[in-house]
């Protein structure tokens, strides 16, 4: 399928222009940026193009790239791109060009600033697109080198306690994973003969050569990794460490796509390798999900920090998501995947307004603040609308993706819908809340003299909130990439746990559906 | 065109404000004032004219034939949920678009006027035609989850517009009330909506009308309560009224066209639309009625005592919409839609008149610090006289057959309870709002400060503290006008006689008196003068609606009402004949002693919950974020770190803050392994 291997172009190009950047005299680091700047609108016009390939009505890989790489070992180079991928791939094209150029203001060290910047960007690319466990793994921990020095070259005050605490907690959740994988790669090989770690071949292995004992044990090896990345209660307190600690565009990232690397995982590995596990522990996890989302928003509303608020507010968004993939019901699955598309731009939009502020002022203390809607109208615009977007009000994706994932989960989970309901009206509280204390008022002293938006910040941000506009009142393009692949993970999850009650409401209709395994 | 392809075009109807409003959020700073609130009044008008065109299609068509669904395109499909863009015209949306667009003309262009030199003019206007879009969206959707969506557009725009003033402390916090509240009743929408996915696998009302019948009793009975706890949140009834009153902080035309005329009204539509899952359930039904009923009732109490003339309707506002439950509660919904009708438009001329008495007393909203405006406001006070008597329930003004409309079907339905507590709100309707006329229109003068501020000895200090003069200063943007029960008269800071407003605010407000005049006719209670209800029947159809047993059992309830109605009147009027004495004494409120209290404060139920959020729920999530995050899970986070660095000592040395070489480390592994990699593929 496809002549072209657009996947590796996609994971090679950042890579590639990593190198290039380090070619360059640091002197110079309008010419690092200027690079950094085409290649990542390079990437973005790869993913595009991607997007615009993209085949709907097929539930398998597309773009598939098989290269021998250690026959030995089983590894090889596979790459693939489906339904669960595609918009994270697309996702993490969009943010980096536009991090990169949220960061037009960092002088200090800006070659090594790009340079770290791209390597981060072809590592979580390959995350996504990478069928190979060890592949996987291999930029699952990659991803962490640049992401450590971000923080800890370019954060705020506490930068390197936030830097070090992000790289032991992820790393200890990844030990496990890596365990878990080379344990059922194992018993793959003792039960038919070969080693592999090929994910497709794993996936249609499970169920038949794994007692349910060690398939739980393996679930959870792998969720250990999964849960603190994304993170899941009670595993997030390294986020507002971090969220604060980051540059701006560590946490358009960080909130953006690293995050959803977790979430990720779960869709992925978590109920396609482990059928069982998943039905058996969903209530466990559903329960985090929620507590995560009621919890997140409540403490989210305490903050005293802006940025700790839109941290914690992740937490709660994470909750969503986790939610909807723990119902495994096609709406929650829709809604999970649709929330990991949208929540990159509400977020990323919150942290970029966040950022603009912290330029200006140099705190993010919510107290120091007031009245900037008088000052600087634009910023507040761009902030409100964030807001609202964020909120999951109708008309922006935050609902669409919200709405699907609750719906989802109380068709077959009912009060674990109802209470996860009430972060709409928790989400709400918090939002406003800060938003009264930063904006309205009558602003004093330096508040008063704040600039509004320029041309660049506006360009960073409004094509953020106009495409979550756009797939908030027409997701259609989005859901019609995502849903033959959730029907596809759904229906082999039925077959292989043998459920076959589903809610009338959210019954089965796989026609037209083609590529499913 | 035939009839169909006029009703195809139904979308028009909220583009058109739409464009207004999109033009104006971009541009509105160059088009200036007044263009800016001469465009979005267009929009509004020209929305208007396509409402009318859409009305006659549909009288053009059979009556069983009036109902016509037009899909703009596919929202949201997901599983087998497809959601349309689409919007169906009946008799029910299309009498809410005329309302709506037409009302909503009329205050657009009062607006026009009282917004004049605002310095955030255009914006206003962009707001007030989103908000216009989205409340046309509510009514004219053709499912639920586009109605929510305007549902929850309404909330955006109420939120932006009552927060318009942010430089007030008190209007930021009313608007995020407001917004919070509406989504406690939200959640109960979502969840109803959730409900009915799982129980007809679609939201389109169409499926709704065909197949609810089918539905369990429990079922319907789940879904018609969550949607009813949507609507006692949008229409401010008892227990989440309490953001409506405080919404008064936003600019007068926006109580006008959103807190009284329109939006609040949304909740008694979602029944009527909804009305085939409450026809399934009696006891859904008797919770709307019984609701109703004791809003009417306990809101009317808290309007008697109230010193701001804008709280005074506030109150009165969600009285009436208790009215408006009231009446759906017992099966009379077409009723209650004719009840909407009338009470937008004397309720409009209400509101808009006390802007242009508070426009002309600059800026006061003090009732206490009143007295006499008639001499200086004569098409106002007129019209507010008038809309006084039509809200009261006299004859033949349209408010009179409304209510009584609302009452007889109580007392056919057999609902005695419900029909007392409703005849009690309507002695105190009459009552509150005679009140309301008598001190701002007519008594003494008493809004001169140095004219009447006369400390007075035997006023409790406790209770009424002594009127404190203010001294001579700009009106301060950042104080609200807004008067609370308790606080001592405030008199008008600027110097000057009270004047009437310009041409643009005092037309509106005669226009929309005179239909609540003669707004009666639009449903009289005679065989073949009830247009409305005729006019709705296909929408009702199948219910049974109370009918009176006999004419002169009807005529009989007719008297009563209206003497109950008098009595109000001509107590109050006494009462309040000659003004106030002294500004800081409040007769009725001191013949009510510890009641009048009770009622001042509206029952304590607001200060309850502020007391609770503001205690110990604070407290709690306090406890949350500082101590069970930060000292329970981050510190055992920590803490496992730490003793994991303890265990070793060269573990110990690499958790001191060199992670940087634990980073490198890592780096110079994936370099070996690359090497590596490259020479096996060199072999292969």
């Amino acid at each position: 399928m496809g002549g072209y291997p657009i996947l590796t172009a996609i994971v090679v190009a950042p890579i590639l222009g990593a190198l290039l950047v380090l070619l360059t005299p640091a002197r110079r680091p309008e010419l690092a940026r200027a690079i950094g700047l085409m290649v990542s609108m390079a990437t973005l016009g790869f993913a595009l193009l991607l997007l615009w390939k993209f085949r709907t009505n097929f539930g398998g890989f597309q773009y598939l790239e098989h290269n021998r790489w250690f026959d030995s070992l089983g590894v090889g180079y596979i790459v693939g791109v489906d339904g669960f991928s595609l918009f994270m791939v697309v996702a993490t094209a969009l943010l980096f060009p536009i991090g990169l150029l949220a960061s037009a203001k960092i002088e200090h060290r800006a070659k090594a600033y790009v340079f770290w910047f791209l390597l981060l960007e072809g590592a979580i690319l390959g995350i996504f697109l990478s069928l190979d466990l060890i592949g996987f793994f291999i930029f699952w921990e990659a991803m962490l080198v640049p992401m450590y020095f971000l923080i800890a070259g370019w954060g705020s005050a506490n930068r390197k306690y936030a830097a070090t605490k992000f790289f032991i907690y992820t790393a200890a959740g990844s030990a496990f994973l890596l365990a878990a994988m080379l344990v059922l790669a194992f018993l793959h090989q003792s039960d038919t003969g070969t080693l592999t770690f090929d994910y497709r071949v794993l996936a249609a292995w499970t169920t038949g050569g794994m007692s349910t004992t060690t398939e739980y044990w393996l679930f959870f090896g792998f969720m250990a990794a999964f849960a603190v990345k994304a993170p899941l209660f009670p595993f997030h307190t390294w986020l507002p460490d971090v969220h604060t600690e980051a540059p701006t565009a560590g946490s358009v990232v960080l909130a953006g796509v690293i995050l959803k690397m977790g979430a990720y995982g779960v869709l992925r590995f978590g109920f396609e390798l482990f059928p069982r596990a998943s039905a058996h522990f969903a209530p466990l996890f559903l329960t985090l999900a929620v507590i995560g989302i009621v919890y997140g928003s409540i403490v989210a509303a305490m903050q005293k920090d802006a940025k700790r608020v839109i941290a914690y507010s992740s937490v709660a968004h994470m909750g969503f998501i986790l939610l909807g993939i723990f119902s495994i019901t096609i709406f929650g699955l829709d809604g999970a995947t649709f929330t990991m598309v949208s929540h990159p731009l509400t977020t990323g939009a919150l942290f970029l307004v966040i950022g603009m502020l912290y330029e200006r002022r140099h705190t993010r203390q919510i107290d120091q603040f007031g009245g900037i809607w008088k000052s600087a109208p634009k910023l507040t615009a761009m902030f409100l609308v964030a807001m609202f977007a964020g909120i999951g009000l109708p008309a922006f994706s935050g609902f669409v993706g919200e709405f699907l994932a609750l719906l989802g989960t109380f068709a077959v989970h009912r009060w674990w819908g109802i209470v996860a309901t009430t972060g709409v009206i928790l989400g709400a509280v918090y939002m406003l809340w800060m938003f009264q204390r930063v904006f309205t008022g009558v602003p004093e002293g330096e508040n008063a003299e704040m600039a509004d938006a320029n041309g660049r910040e506006m360009l960073v941000v409004v094509p953020l909130l106009a495409l979550s506009l756009f797939i908030g009142l027409y997701p259609k393009p989005v859901l019609d990439r995502i849903e033959p692949t959730v029907k596809c993970a759904v229906r082999s999850f039925e077959i292989r746990t043998q459920t076959m009650q589903r809610p009338a409401s959210d019954r089965m209709d796989l026609s037209g559906v083609k590529g499913c395994r | 065109m035939t009839s169909r392809d006029i009703l195809d075009l139904a979308w028009l109807v909220p583009l058109l404000p739409l464009t207004g409003a999109v033009v104006l959020l971009f541009a509105g700073k160059r088009i200036g004032e007044p263009k800016a609130g001469w465009l979005a009044t267009a929009m509004m008008g020209l929305a208007f004219v396509w409402s009318v065109v859409m009305f006659i299609a549909l009288l053009s068509l059979p009556g069983e034939e009036r109902t016509h669904v037009s899909n703009v395109f596919t929202w949201l499909s997901a599983g087998n949920l497809k959601v349309h863009l689409g919007f169906l015209a009946d008799p029910l949306s299309v009498t809410w678009i005329l309302l709506v667009t037409g009302v909503g003309s009329l205050i657009h262009l009062y607006a026009v006027g009282y917004m004049k030199g605002d310095e955030r003019y255009s914006r206003f206007f962009a707001y007030f035609n989103l908000f216009a879009t989205a409340m046309l969206v509510l009514v004219l959707s053709s499912s639920f989850l586009l109605t929510f969506l305007g549902w929850e557009g309404v909330g955006l725009c109420s939120y932006l517009l009552v927060g318009f003033w942010f430089e007030r402390p008190r209007a930021s916090s009313a608007s995020l009330k407001a917004f919070v509240t509406n989504r406690v009743g939200d959640f109960g929408f979502m969840i109803a909506i959730f409900f009915i996915v799982g129980a007809l696998g679609s939201l389109d009302y169409t499926q709704m009308s065909a197949h609810a019948g089918g539905i369990s009793k429990g079922t319907a009975t789940a879904i018609a309560l969550l949607l009813f706890v949507g609507c006692v949140g949008k229409s401010a009834q008892i227990g989440l009224h309490v953001w409506l009153p405080d919404a008064m902080e936003g600019p007068t035309p926006v109580s006008a066209l959103i807190h009284a005329a329109t939006m609040v009204t949304a909740g008694v539509f979602l029944v009527c639309r909804a009305h085939p899952f409450f026809e399934r359930s009696d006891i859904a039904l008797d919770v709307v009625a019984i609701v109703g009923a004791l809003t009417a009732l306990l809101a009317g109490t808290v309007a008697l005592v109230q010193p701001d003339i804008k709280r005074v309707l506030a109150y009165s506002t969600i009285s009436q919409l208790g009215y408006m439950f009231l009446a759906v509660g017992v099966r009379a919904y077409s009723i209650a839609v004719f009840f909407v009708l009338v009470h937008a438009f004397y309720k409009a001329a209400l509101f808009l008149g006390s802007g242009t008495v508070i426009y002309g007393t600059h800026e006061n909203q003090d009732i206490r610090t009143m007295g006499g405006l008639r001499r200086f406001m004569p098409f106002t006070s007129m019209a507010f006289v008038v809309a006084t008597l039509a809200i009261a329930g006299i004859p033949p003004l349209a408010g009179f057959w409304a209510k009584d409309d609302v009452l007889s079907s109580a007392f056919f339905g057999q609902e005695y309870g419900v029909y007392v507590i409703g005849l009690a709100a309507a002695l105190l309707t009459a009552s509150y709002m005679t009140r309301e006329v008598m001190l701002v229109f007519y008594g003494n003068e008493r809004f001169h400060a140095t004219a009447s501020a006369v400390p007075d000895a035997d006023v409790d200090a406790a209770e009424e503290p002594v009127a404190v003069v203010p001294e001579k200063h700009d009106v301060d943007p950042t104080v609200s006008p807004t008067v609370d029960y308790g606080t001592p008269p405030t008199w008008p800071v600027h110097e000057g006689e009270p004047h009437e407003g310009n041409g643009l605010m005092v037309m509106p407000v005669v226009i929309l008196a005179a239909l609540g005049v003669i707004g009666g006719v639009l449903d009289l209670p005679f065989t073949r003068l009830e247009f409305l209800g005729h006019f709705l029947e296909p929408v009702f159809g199948g219910v049974e609606s109370p009918h009176a047993s006999s004419f002169w059992s009807a005529f009989g309830l007719d008297v009563l009402a209206v003497v109950v109605a008098g009595i109000g009147i001509v107590f109050t009027y006494a009462m309040f004949r000659r003004g106030l004495e002294d500004p800081a004494v409040d007769p009725l409120d001191r013949r009510l002693g510890p009641l009048g209290r009770l009622f001042g404060h509206a029952w304590y139920y607001d200060e309850a919950i502020a007391a609770a959020v503001g205690g110990p729920i604070r407290r709690g999530a306090q406890w949350l974020a500082e101590v069970l995050d930060q000292k329970v899970i981050d510190g055992a986070v920590n803490g496992i770190a730490r003793g994991v660095g303890a265990a070793g000592t060269g573990m110990r040395r690499l958790q001191t803050g060199l992670v940087r070489q634990y980073a490198l480390g890592i780096a110079a592994g994936m370099a070996a392994l690359l090497i590596w990699a490259l020479w096996r593929v060199g072999v292969a």
